[in-house]
């Protein structure tokens, strides 16, 4: 009997009137765990009640405590007749059960029903005493930490990552079982939202019991989804990545470093132990990468699902000591067996993370991706949910293969999602194939003089570039060159992955926001036919959206791309794809070459004419997109670079679609093969209109940038304003003789519309950028498309902005001419300079501005950042709240970002998974389809905030919204959603208030530092 | 293509206050796009009319959820829905409960009933109101209203408390409450000449002096059965009021009020020949308003009384505003030496605050 559970009714508030007659309310309240139940007194005639009822105690496994919702119940009494419901509160007391979180539940969480939304408040405290269990056969694995975020939680240190872990549980969905033919919606609803709250408990139990098998603690990056399959039933299933995290436990020593990155930095190379502590306060720095000399190494090539599916082909060691030879000699090839070993035990040697503590990436292979088309049946038997694991277990293998044919023994940034329409599903799996740093990977502290001297002779930021396939023996046909950061080792022209920017990345001027967008009409069809005809079109889909991605990464003068996202929807009669991410140009790879259009019929003189006017608009864009994103790589003269490598492929064109697909995975032969420039050949309308729309994306107003992954690029010194939003459209296409040209345009014009719209109404905010912009497609009938976009907007200071970036380009400079050997010195330079060319967030100016002259008066900077537009958050805080100063509700920040620009996260409370629905008969009265979505966001926005607070946290980060699932029914006047989001609760502190100790950092910062050095010399 | 679905959802609930200004105002979707085209918007932003119709109709819907709380504003403050900075409640508080001008002058006095509402039509023709907008003010006065009606103590308080305007708003709900309580007729033709801000001048000072809390005697009285202490006046008072009548009615003491007043003011006034003609007649208009407040009907004229009794008479002899005001505290304090009068503190509390009316409605 490991747990009690005790609860405690308190109050309501802002009731809805349930007697007409009275204009008042007789509440009561049910509090249900499990199969027990209590019930609070009645609080006659009041719609403010205040039950202050006893302790209502639960005498619980902790198996139950993991798995079972608190469910609260708010009624109206009712002499005469059944007790109206006013609504429910659902409580996840997961975050209680782990010491280190929140330690009791307290304050107002909104009543909410799924017919009329919030109707009041209601005010409980939770509190949860714990006995110890042990019970070696437990079901429990109370104590495991979760976190959505995919990166090592600030204030923990990651002591071993072990990799991957997943899970699924299945049951009948209660919407199709027979009763709700007889039951109201309301109670339908209820029975849904209650079973989901149950399935994703056992399923956080169940992965959490892996954990401890694997010797973990925490699982990071932790991704939980539902896939309505409707008849055949209800899938719940998470994936994460299981680790060991240690808590950075004494806040003073580790306060300096946490304070201000400018700071933390210098620490790092003389610290054993990578502090994660140093990624995590925020954007990468220029400067990182000089101290960083070790970080990660090793390659890339291009995006695509390798083409090989024998394994036994692929190049697994031979690719290893090809390029090893060079670089790191024998430390190399002993690191990559090291490595291989350690990866080999585990069956899926993938991470979800999507940045890394400072050495973990050694090299970055490229994005392998894998989808399968199949046909859901009925779940039998919910208990064994094979044949749905067995699907995975089929992609996750294919991915592994892919990493495997380019040369890599593992997969970051991995994810899986799910489209789902009528009987027809496709599940997808995409990551980075990655070779890793085998130091994290294993138990017992690895370090030794191998890795401090392999550390030492990697050069800084353009290690994770160089290909980790055997150039003589690569998968694809791609074009490499030395790298142009340390001349020593091979990389490609493009790279594209699935992770965020690595901290230690040289990247020139600014990053943005990178789109295709695709459609194709299916004709409708039932079962295999259906399935048979959308695995025949994925393979060209995948195709196309790559070839968009790459002509617009070279319309925007880029070479690279993070953050991909590409999402394959399928509806009735089309496929929709979205490819999002995050174009850079990367210090270490070639300029990236022009596009070059060619026409079919040379001899036509107007044509021909047409097309040198289309190469002029195409060579403009590029120009005027050099100059918008601050693209001016050095230039390097072509003797240092050395000859290019000798290649295979001279010819440019585009592969028309080679693919050969299979059954259910498709496999792709994506490379175009390049030299200098990309030709686009137009031969048929059809690539005309490519050419077209590649022109038609308008670039952001100016002061804004976006991009889709945690920071951008080029950007480090954001102000604590921030805004995160959720935009939602649907549009209805008109049904006649629609074209691929014209779908492809509504769904272009769609996406451009939202985007411009998102940057008119956030035009206050100016200069600003919108991080982790995410987009999801839909098709929730025939003619529908909904695209819903969650993003944060968070300003930044112009001023420092153009400095940094003279810094940064300046430094980038220096790289390119610092050899190897001047490695050693970097250390001490840092010591000194560091500091002042390092601007971050706005809180450190003062410091910095005592002891730099960067030109701009501090007087000045103090009052851009006092400047917060009152519309944002910047402001909210107590003393700022003048005339309505009795506001009770408290500020709690969401954003889907792990972290909060100016702020410090103190502590994590706790992971928040919430699954509401909402239906309406009433949808005219409730504003229509877009009145009703609104409120019921709004409501999920307040429900989430309300959670946090009462946890005592003031911010949820890593917010997700992971389903937004809107049907409507205007003739019957009805309309239901489904709505689920997940982030973790946070506590922060703004770095404002922990100056008062930051005073005296400087001084007691170089002491560390320099007694390093020491030790390293 | 069209656009089934548009909504864009804050977790800062994003304000825009010339869209809710043109809310406010009572304009349609389209006019209000209209309106913002012209303000010039699309050439600093560049975006498109597609846009600001997307971007209005989303910030409208978001005004009309607020509506709801902005009735009783302590619940917007403490709503969990919308997360809004307090300085960004108190505007949107701030902007919804302000008026216009030209349509409080109509409504000023009026009973706050369902005829007055139906009247809301001809008012929005005449002054060029949208309707919705005159319907907002219109509701806001009846909603403040019906809230303070029944509640002791401070009138401004109230109003402050309840529905968290600012010092300078609720003063101007007060002096609406009670104008609308007392149904003082303001809408004449010869009271046009005033602004709201005359009256709501003369409003305060009548509450502060004329109605029962003025006294501050009610609170020792629990069991008073008077319990809107501001909005009433204090009925004993224009009672009492009935014996400054003696102040005309003697031959004898209006003469030598008269004598006391043009001693002094000799030399002193540039219209003392015109003041010494018409004394009596001044006079007996003020003296006579002051007796008759026990009739409701003649509560109701007082400012019609008070403009045709002495504005019209002073402003036909052009009198200047300068001896208006040494006439009237000449005339006040003079009766302090009537050895015969024995009510001097009933004279003071009644023109005192008379002739702080007097001389703001004395002008052109």
């Amino acid at each position: 009997m490991p747990g009690k559970l005790k609860v405690k009714i308190v109050a309501g508030r802002h009731l809805p009137v349930m007697d007409r007659a009275s204009d008042l309310t007789d509440a009561f309240v049910e509090v249900k765990f499990g199969n027990t139940t209590f019930k609070t007194d009645v609080y006659p005639k009041s719609l403010n009640p205040q039950w202050n009822s006893e302790w209502f105690k639960f005498e619980v496994d902790d198996e139950d405590l993991q798995d079972e919702p608190l469910q609260i119940t708010v009624l109206d009494h009712d002499t005469y007749s059944a007790n109206d419901a006013i609504g429910k509160v659902y409580i996840d007391i997961d975050p209680l059960l782990y010491s280190e979180a929140a330690t009791v539940i307290s304050g107002w969480f909104p009543i909410y029903d799924t017919i009329h939304g919030i109707r009041g408040e209601i005010n409980v405290v939770v509190k949860v005493d714990l006995f110890n269990d042990l019970n070696r056969f437990r079901q429990s694995s109370c104590g495991v930490k979760f976190f959505c975020t995919t990166s090592i939680p600030k204030c923990y240190r990651a002591v071993i990552i072990h990799g991957f872990v997943e899970e699924l549980v299945v049951n009948e969905d209660p919407e199709y079982q027979w009763i709700d033919r007889i039951r109201t919606p309301r109670a339908s609803n209820e029975a849904r939202q209650r079973l989901i709250s149950l399935m994703s408990g056992e399923l956080q139990r169940k992965i959490g019991l892996k954990v401890l098998e694997m010797r973990g603690n925490a699982v990071v990056g932790y991704l939980q989804c539902f896939d309505l399959e409707g008849e055949s039933g209800l899938v719940v299933r998470a994936i994460g990545t299981a680790c060991t995290l240690d808590k950075l436990s004494s806040p003073a020593a580790f306060l300096p470093a946490c304070n201000s990155p400018s700071k933390e930095m210098k620490e790092i190379p003389f610290n054993e132990d990578p502090n994660p502590n140093t990624h995590s306060s925020g954007p990468s720095t220029p400067l990182k990468n000089q101290t960083y000399s070790f970080s990660p190494s090793k390659s890339y090539s291009r995006q695509s699902s390798s083409s090989d599916t024998d394994l036994s082909l692929t190049p697994k060691t031979g690719m290893g000591s090809g390029s090893a030879g060079k670089e790191g000699g024998p430390f190399k090839a002993l690191l990559r067996q090291q490595t291989q070993s350690a990866l080999e035990q585990r069956e899926f040697p993938f991470f979800t993370l999507t940045a890394f503590p400072p050495g973990f990436l050694v090299h970055v292979g490229g994005v392998v991706s894998a989808r399968s088309v199949k046909l859901l049946d009925r779940i039998h038997n919910p208990d064994e949910p094979e044949t749905r694991d067995a699907w995975w277990a089929e992609i996750r293998q294919e991915i592994k293969s892919h990493a495997k044919a380019l040369g890599c023994h593992a997969v970051v940034g991995y994810s899986e999602s799910t489209s789902i329409c009528e009987e027809v599903c496709i599940l997808s799996a995409s990551g980075t194939a990655a070779v890793l740093n085998p130091r994290f990977l294993q138990d017992g502290t690895v370090e030794g003089c191998l890795e401090q001297r392999l550390e030492e002779n990697l050069p800084a930021g353009c290690g994770f570039c160089h290909i980790p396939y055997d150039e003589l023996n690569m998968p694809f046909p791609a074009h490499l060159t030395y790298c142009y950061n340390c001349r020593k080792q091979k990389v490609p022209d493009v790279l594209f992955t699935t992770i965020d920017l690595p901290t230690d990345a040289t990247v020139i001027g600014k990053g943005c926001l990178i789109q295709a967008r695709l459609c194709r009409l299916k004709k409708k069809a039932q079962a295999e036919a259906n399935a048979t005809a959308i695995s025949n079109l994925l393979p060209f889909m995948e195709y196309e959206v790559h070839t968009q991605l790459m002509n617009k990464l070279k319309l925007k003068g880029m070479n690279a791309l993070f953050g991909l996202r590409i999402q394959i929807t399928v509806g009735e009669n089309m496929l929709m794809g979205l490819a999002s991410a995050t174009g850079v140009y990367l210090a270490a790879l070639p300029t990236p070459g022009g596009i070059q259009i060619a026409g079919k019929t040379p001899n036509d003189g107007s044509y021909e004419q047409h097309i040198s006017h289309m190469q002029k608009k195409i060579n403009d864009t590029i120009a005027k997109n050099k100059e918008l994103y601050e693209i001016n790589p050095p230039e390097i003269s072509e003797e240092i670079i050395g000859s290019p490598i000798p290649e295979p492929r001279q010819r440019s064109r585009l592969l028309r679609s080679q693919s050969e697909s299979s059954d259910e995975v498709t496999e792709l032969d994506l490379s175009h093969g390049k030299k200098d420039a990309f030709v686009l050949e137009i031969d048929d309308t059809d690539a005309m209109e490519d050419v077209h729309s590649l022109l038609t994306d308008v670039p952001p107003p100016s002061g804004f940038y976006s991009c889709n992954t945690e920071i951008m690029p080029g950007i480090n010194n954001w102000t604590s304003e921030i805004q995160m939003f959720t935009s939602v459209r649907v549009i209805r296409l008109s049904s006649l003789n629609l074209t691929n040209q014209a779908l492809n345009k509504n769904f272009n014009d769609l996406c451009e519309n939202l985007l411009k719209s998102l940057y008119f109404k956030l035009r206050s905010m100016i200069p600003c950028c919108l991080c982790h912009v995410n987009f999801t497609v839909s098709l929730p009938e025939d003619e529908l498309i909904q695209v819903t976009v969650t993003a944060v907007a968070i300003t930044f200071d112009k001023n420092q902005a153009l400095q940094t970036t003279k810094a940064h380009v300046e430094k980038s400079l220096q790289r390119a001419s610092t050899d190897n050997e001047e490695l050693l010195q970097f250390p001490l330079e840092l010591c000194s300079d560091s500091l002042p060319s390092h601007p971050f967030p706005p809180a450190k100016e003062h410091l910095e501005s005592a002891s730099s002259n960067s030109g701009i008066p501090a007087a000045q900077r103090a009052v851009t950042v006092e400047k917060t537009s009152p519309m944002g958050e910047g402001n909210f805080r107590n003393r700022s709240a003048a005339p309505c100063a009795n506001s009770t509700v408290g500020v709690v920040k969401m954003t889907p970002l792990s972290f909060i620009p100016g702020a410090k996260i103190t502590k994590y409370l706790g992971i928040i998974n919430m699954f509401f629905i909402r239906e309406t008969t009433s949808l005219r009265e409730e504003g229509g389809v877009s009145g009703f979505l609104h409120a019921f966001i709004a409501e999920v926005f307040a429900m989430v905030r309300a959670h946090v607070a009462a946890l005592g946290g003031n911010a949820v980060v890593s917010y997700i919204m992971k389903q937004c699932v809107f049907m409507e029914n205007p003739n019957k006047n009805q309309a239901q959603c489904l709505i689920n989001v997940s982030g973790d609760a946070v506590v922060f502190a703004r770095e404002s208030e922990l100056e008062v100790v930051s005073t005296q950092q400087p001084a007691a910062n170089c002491q560390p530092a320099c007694t390093g050095g020491e030790v390293t010399t | 293509m069209t656009s089934e679905l548009d909504i864009f959802v804050g977790n800062t609930t994003l304000i825009d206050e010339d869209v809710y200004r043109l809310w406010l105002d009572g304009y349609s979707v389209g006019d209000a796009v209209a309106l913002r085209v012209r303000s010039g918007i699309l050439e600093q932003t560049g975006a498109t009319a597609a846009v600001l119709q997307s971007d209005t109709m989303d910030h409208y819907r978001t005004f009309h959820m607020l509506e709801r709380l902005l009735h009783a504003p302590p619940k917007l403050l403490h709503q969990l829905i919308y997360q809004i900075p307090p300085s960004r409640q108190a505007l949107l508080i701030e902007r919804y409960y302000a008026f216009d001008e030209a349509f409080v002058r109509e409504v000023l006095g009026k009973k706050l009933s369902k005829g007055t509402k139906k009247d809301l039509d001809d008012i929005s023709t005449k002054t060029g109101i949208t309707l919705k907008s005159c319907r907002r003010q219109f509701d806001n006065f009846k909603r403040v209203f019906k809230v303070v009606e029944e509640m002791r103590g401070s009138l401004v308080d109230n109003i402050q408390q309840h529905f968290l305007l600012s010092d300078r708003l609720a003063r101007d709900y007060a002096a609406i409450v009670f104008f609308a309580n007392n149904r003082f007729e303001t809408g004449k033709k010869k009271l046009q000449y005033l602004s709201f801000g005359d009256f709501a001048f003369c409003a305060e000072l009548m509450i502060q002096n004329w109605t029962l809390g003025a006294v501050g005697e009610a609170p020792t009285d629990p069991d008073s059965q008077v319990d809107d202490m501001d909005m009433d006046l204090d009925k004993e008072f224009l009672q009492d009021l009935k014996e400054l009548k003696v102040l005309v009615a003697d031959k004898d003491l209006l003469d030598l009020h008269k004598s006391l007043v043009c001693t002094a003011l000799r030399g002193k006034l540039g219209v003392f020949s015109e003041m010494e003609a018409n004394f009596k007649n001044l006079s007996r208009g003020l003296v006579n308003v002051a007796t008759k407040l026990t009739h409701n009907k003649d509560v109701r004229d007082l400012f019609v009384d008070l403009v045709e009794k002495f504005v019209e008479p002073c402003r036909s002899d052009h009198w200047p505003l300068s001896d208006v005001r040494l006439f009237l505290n000449q005339y006040s304090a003079s009766v302090h030496s009537l050895d015969g009068f024995r009510h001097q503190a009933l004279w003071d509390r009644y023109m005192g605050t008379l002739r702080g009316c007097l001389l703001r409605l004395y002008h052109d």
